[in-house]
């Protein structure tokens, strides 16, 4: 077996073995350490693909923001229990079955579909990914339109959760 | 003349081939050892390191530091050493030993991460990739997580406290520091630190001198270094997110910090200051590694300045700073160098340099015209006479704070 | 060497692990963990497409990018909310907010 499959399903492993943790545990902050193992595994993923912007900054927004502001509201939210209430409200056993059936519909429409099977195609000498997505999101008639609104809603979502969150007394 | 960790490594994998190994392996052994070899290279350094801030704090408070063990107390950060190493090690009680062991060792390392993109001679670099200086931000992400895991795991408020607000603020200065990075990647069109330090034929300081003092102070703020230490700050807090950490373990953690600053001076001297570029570094490139710890001590002699005569500013002018001034003036300075390199692409080097100097000097003169009628209009607020004990048949004139 | 199905198959999986965290916790922050791993399940999806179609047209990234963002805001929106409910009610488990402002 190559070396790079050996990778990736260790690298899978681990982190479909970190996503269970993370909806299992019932300390919420091993939960989201758990969540940084899941999603730094991602990261690799994308390197495996080729994308290495996309994997660095996985890291950098994922992890360096998302991660540790939810790090953050679980220690804000936190009643000061000292054996944690179980973690599942009453309707876990239904979440399984249709997880279940759900990951079994995806892979049978997975199956059948005839170029599931293809290969990676190498990449040229010359192809800068970095460059190209540069330039896609910023050129006129490439992506610039839902670049500036997705800083749009970035500035609505800054604002917004500000106001919300705001302790007026 | 070939350089002797090329020719080192030409050696050491032909001799794996010839061994028989499949080429893959040859690739991981010789990755092995290169990552063994930086690692220790730094780590021998942060150990001198040691030394030298206990001299130069010594010389700047005007007395004469470590001298009695060894010549001039070259052996004193082995001792140092030796003492962290026997000493008790405790761990609080309902604290949470996995996380709480694990965070001294991700914040030591994500410092030696961030030398494996730091090119320390024209061959001889950890890896060349080409979002390099993203990676630089992303290490510093994911040592933040660190400290917050090392503030919770200790079951301590202060702790906890101190975590909390050490990420605020490196959180918040991170801003200001990946906007007055973007500036060196504009100017050299490219986001890997080699390509950068490679076209600095003239050093980027002298093109974009306030995008140069920017990152010098939000990198200083991301340490955690005075005038940014109140989070660590023994009077304040009570030594902050590490109070419950003994021996190695908080050996680990001042380990890191000293090693943090001299990564810095070194992404800032590659940067900013052309890296190992000098003279003959070309043809000799064990001379570009010298040129290259050179500016970065340089460098660090000015953090540990900076460090011994500043005093301590305060958690919420610290955050108005970042926000109100760093910011900005980060933005401003980045939209001034995108539309002037862009407008200035076709004519000759002494002119682009001097267009682009003079820019930054006027940004650099409006802001301090600012902030000079700001501070006058602070100034005049806060002096005006008030009286404090008033006959009773005279004016009271209050003045409102 | 890595066939296209084995990225398709491992997105799937962690979709329906983030899918069962969403369904089965209490906690409404351990739903907002299970709604970021069902994106980052996309991502993956979005990039293998992108770099398994023979690399014509950067789409597969930007829209990854985009996802990156659309992740962040809401989940700084969510947590805004849940700190919000949390100094109302002095609960975020979601089988507790059950009723609306009597």
């Amino acid at each position: 077996m190559p070396p790079v499959q050996i990778l990736f399903i260790i690298i899978a492993a681990a982190t479909l073995g970190a996503a269970l943790m993370v909806v299992t545990t019932s300390n919420l902050v091993h939960s989201a350490l758990w969540l940084v193992v899941a999603l730094f595994g991602i990261a690799v993923f994308f390197i495996l693909l080729d994308a290495a912007f996309l994997a660095v900054a996985q890291v950098v927004i994922y992890i360096g923001a998302i991660a540790i502001l939810m790090i953050f509201a679980i220690m804000l939210t936190r009643k000061m229990v000292k054996n944690p209430s179980p973690q599942f409200n009453t309707n876990w056993a239904w979440g399984i079955v249709i997880s279940v059936v759900f990951f079994a519909g995806l892979f049978w429409m997975l199956n059948s579909w005839p170029g599931v099977n293809t290969s990676m195609p190498a990449l040229g000498p010359n192809i800068n990914p970095v460059v190209d997505l540069g330039e896609a999101l910023v050129s006129p008639d490439a992506y610039v339109l839902p670049f500036e609104v997705a800083s749009v809603l970035l500035m609505a979502a800054l604002v917004g959760s500000i106001f919300i969150a705001w302790n007026r007394k | 003349m070939g350089d002797p960790i090329t020719l080192i490594a030409n050696w050491l994998s032909g001799l794996l081939t010839g061994w028989g190994l499949a080429p893959w392996l040859v690739t991981l052994i010789m990755s092995v050892i290169g990552i063994v070899a930086i690692a220790t290279f730094v780590l021998l350094v942060d150990i001198f390191l040691v030394w030298v801030e206990r001299k130069v704090v010594a010389r700047f408070q005007d007395r004469l530091g470590p001298n009695r063990l060894g010549p001039f107390g070259l052996i004193q950060p082995i001792a140092d050493v030796l003492k962290l190493l026997i000493k008790e090690d405790i761990t609080p009680e309902g604290a949470d030993k996995i996380i709480f062991n694990l965070s001294p060792i991700i914040a030591l390392a994500t410092v030696i991460l961030l030398w494996g993109v730091i090119p320390l001679s024209p061959t001889i670099l950890g890896s060349d990739i080409n979002v390099g200086v993203l990676f630089i931000v992303a290490v510093g992400a994911f040592s933040t997580l660190g400290i917050i895991m090392a503030g919770w795991a200790s079951n301590n408020k202060f702790a906890l406290l101190g975590a909390f607000r050490t990420v605020a603020q490196l959180v918040s200065y991170e801003i200001p520091m990946v906007i007055s990075l973007e500036v060196p990647v504009l100017l050299a069109r490219s986001m890997g630190i080699h390509t950068i330090v490679n076209s600095q034929n003239v050093w980027y300081i002298v093109i974009a001198p306030v995008a140069g003092l920017l990152f010098f102070i939000s990198s200083i703020a991301e340490l955690g270094r005075t005038p940014f230490d109140l989070l660590e700050a023994e009077s304040e807090i009570v030594a902050g997110f590490h109070i419950e950490y003994t021996g190695m373990k908080f050996g680990l953690f001042y380990a890191g910090e000293l090693l943090h600053a001299l990564t810095v001076s070194a992404l800032f001297s590659s940067l900013f200051l052309g890296g190992w570029r000098g003279p003959f570094a070309d043809q000799i490139p064990l001379l570009g590694v010298v040129y290259l710890f050179i500016k970065s001590f340089f460098i660090y002699f000015v953090i540990m300045w900076i460090k011994y005569s500043f005093p301590r500013i305060r958690i919420d002018h610290m955050l108005a700073f970042n926000w109100k001034f760093l910011t900005p003036l980060s933005l401003s300075v980045l939209i001034m160098t995108a539309i002037l390199s862009k407008v200035l692409q076709g004519v000759s080097q002494p002119v682009y340099i001097l267009t682009m100097l003079l820019a930054n000097i006027v940004i650099a003169w409006i802001t301090l015209t600012i902030v000079r009628r700001y501070a006058h209009v602070q100034r005049k607020q806060f002096t005006e006479f008030r009286p404090v004990a008033v006959p009773e048949k005279a004016q009271v004139t209050t003045t409102n704070p | 060497m890595i066939p296209l199905s084995w990225f398709l198959v491992f997105s799937a999986g962690l979709f329906s692990i983030g899918l069962f965290g969403v369904l089965a916790r209490k906690n409404a922050i351990a739903i907002l963990m299970g709604i970021e791993l069902m994106l980052n399940s996309v991502n993956i999806n979005l990039v293998a497409f992108w770099r398994y179609r023979g690399l014509d047209g950067i789409a597969g990234q930007v829209f990854a990018v985009i996802v990156f963002a659309v992740a962040a805001a809401e989940v700084a929106v969510g947590l805004a909310l849940f700190i919000s409910i949390y100094r109302r009610r002095n609960t975020i488990a979601a089988d507790e907010i059950d009723l609306l402002k009597w």
